[in-house]
């Protein structure tokens, strides 16, 4: 579906409020409709679900310490805050990262009642790791890191050993400072990062040579995109219809897509939407509604907000 | 007219006074979140720093920003993570949120200026640090110690 209309515009559809303190991060639930967490600097964890009469959300519960649910497993290991967490494609493996500049692979053993095993400690990073992904569909793990780099990560031998098989620093047209956040396209033959350095980067690979197992193929940079945030970048994502989010220290959310014009240097991306004070405050954490239809963006501010916003033509 | 008002609220706020005291009452051994030195509370005498001055804010209004640029008074201080954390806290107490706030040594004035830098105006590094029980006791010590 192409998103070439030029009276789309990022409307407000509802603001969340509860939380007392920043909220870092949202994410809707994949299975179910409707369905927000989002997690806080006051501690908790907050669910929000949509009315299927009104549409509109309410919180309906706020998860805090060790009151209101048991947990079923904790995973131990990490030395210090761990920041970024990640299952893969089938749910086999998580993978953890943190302020102790290490990732960390945890596989689920069902037979031993649903136990976390460590199967990788992952050092290569020089600082904090700020988010780990895993590709969409193969297990090839990703971070990136205050250290302005993104290292990707996979299991090459029969001892499934991981190892560090590329690292996307400023030598190969990588980011000049932290790197905050990665998304994959649907397809999973691109990326978009974002960093304290101002800019939004596209990354791509030859997924089907990646896929056919010739063994690993490297990422290269498609394009930067800079000059339109002013502060901070701190999340991207890329949604199932191609658009792509972000969300920056200078309150505002932005939306880029393929600019589809046949250029000679390849593949080229333009704003298409700039909402300016989205929120009163830096915004942490953007991420589009996980279904191709509705649309939906949610974002996480300092400002203690969840937003939900809806991409539509403004009348 | 805003503008200077803003400031003088920002430079006012920030008279932090770092109090030096004896090495056997303050030493700690710290596992810093920002820094990789453990710095240690070294000094000769008690005395006030008064590390920010008027000039060294800059407050743009119209896009809620401001500058605080300081300097330590050694090209090699161990405290100007320290001292930065300060500042951080100390605003976060005075100022009315929407601010955005950028610290910076005055350019030239620290060996690891890009670093100090870089780690002062990561706000989630500086949340770490200030969740840290050691660094947090110290930057209050230096912030609450003129409070009678």
């Amino acid at each position: 579906m192409k998103v070439m209309d030029k009276n789309l515009g990022l409307e407000e559809v509802q603001k969340l409020e509860g939380h007392t303190d920043r909220v870092w991060n949202v994410a809707w639930n994949p299975a179910a409709d409707g369905v927000i967490a989002s997690c806080s600097a006051d501690k908790t964890v907050r669910i929000w679900e949509q009315s299927s009469l009104t549409r509109s959300w309410t919180c309906k519960a706020v998860l805090e310490g060790a009151h209101t649910r048991s947990s079923v497993s904790v995973l131990r290991g990490h030395e210090s805050e761990v920041k970024s967490v990640s299952w893969n494609a089938s749910g086999s493996l998580l993978a953890t990262c943190g302020r102790d500049k290490s990732v960390w692979i945890w596989e689920i053993q069902p037979e031993e009642d649903d136990e976390f095993d460590t199967i990788a400690v992952l050092t290569g990073h020089s600082e904090d790791v700020k988010m780990v992904l895993w590709h969409p569909t193969m297990d090839v793990l990703f971070s990136c890191s205050y250290d302005n780099t993104i290292k990707i990560w996979c299991s090459e031998d029969e001892d499934g050993d991981y190892n560090c098989v590329q690292t996307l620093s400023e030598l190969n047209n990588g980011h000049s400072s932290t790197v905050w956040s990665i998304s994959f396209n649907a397809a999973g033959d691109k990326m978009v990062t974002c960093s304290d350095d101002l800019a939004v980067k596209i990354w791509k690979t030859d997924i089907s040579r990646m896929q056919s197992g010739e063994g690993y193929v490297p990422w290269t940079h498609v394009c930067t995109l800079s000059g339109f945030h002013d502060r901070t970048i701190y999340s991207v994502h890329w949604s199932r219809d191609g658009v792509i989010a972000s969300g920056a220290g200078d309150d505002t959310i932005q939306l880029f897509v393929d600019s589809d014009s046949d250029s000679v240097d390849g593949p080229s991306y333009k704003l298409l939407v700039k909402k300016e004070k989205a929120h009163e405050m830096d915004v942490n954490s953007v991420q589009w509604a996980p279904d191709k239809e509705s649309r939906l963006l949610a974002s996480a501010s300092d400002d203690k907000m969840v937003k939900i916003w809806k991409l539509a033509s403004e009348p | 007219m805003l503008e200077l008002r803003t400031r003088d609220l920002v430079s006012r706020a920030l008279l932090i006074k770092i109090q030096r005291t004896k090495t056997e009452e303050r030493e700690k051994k710290m596992t810093l979140g920002l820094i990789n030195a453990n710095p240690v509370v070294q000094a000769k005498k008690e005395g006030l720093l008064r590390v920010v001055s008027e000039e060294s804010v800059t407050v743009d209004d119209k896009l809620d920003r401001i500058l605080i640029t300081f300097t330590p008074t050694i090209q090699h201080c161990s405290m100007a993570n320290i001292i930065g954390l300060c500042l951080r806290a100390k605003l976060k107490e005075c100022l009315q949120l929407h601010y955005k706030v950028d610290i910076r040594v005055s350019p030239g004035s620290h060996a690891d200026e890009v670093s100090v830098n870089k780690q002062l105006n990561d706000k989630e590094r500086v949340v770490a640090a200030l969740e840290n029980p050691n660094l947090r006791q110290l930057v209050d010590e230096c912030i609450y110690s003129d409070e009678i």
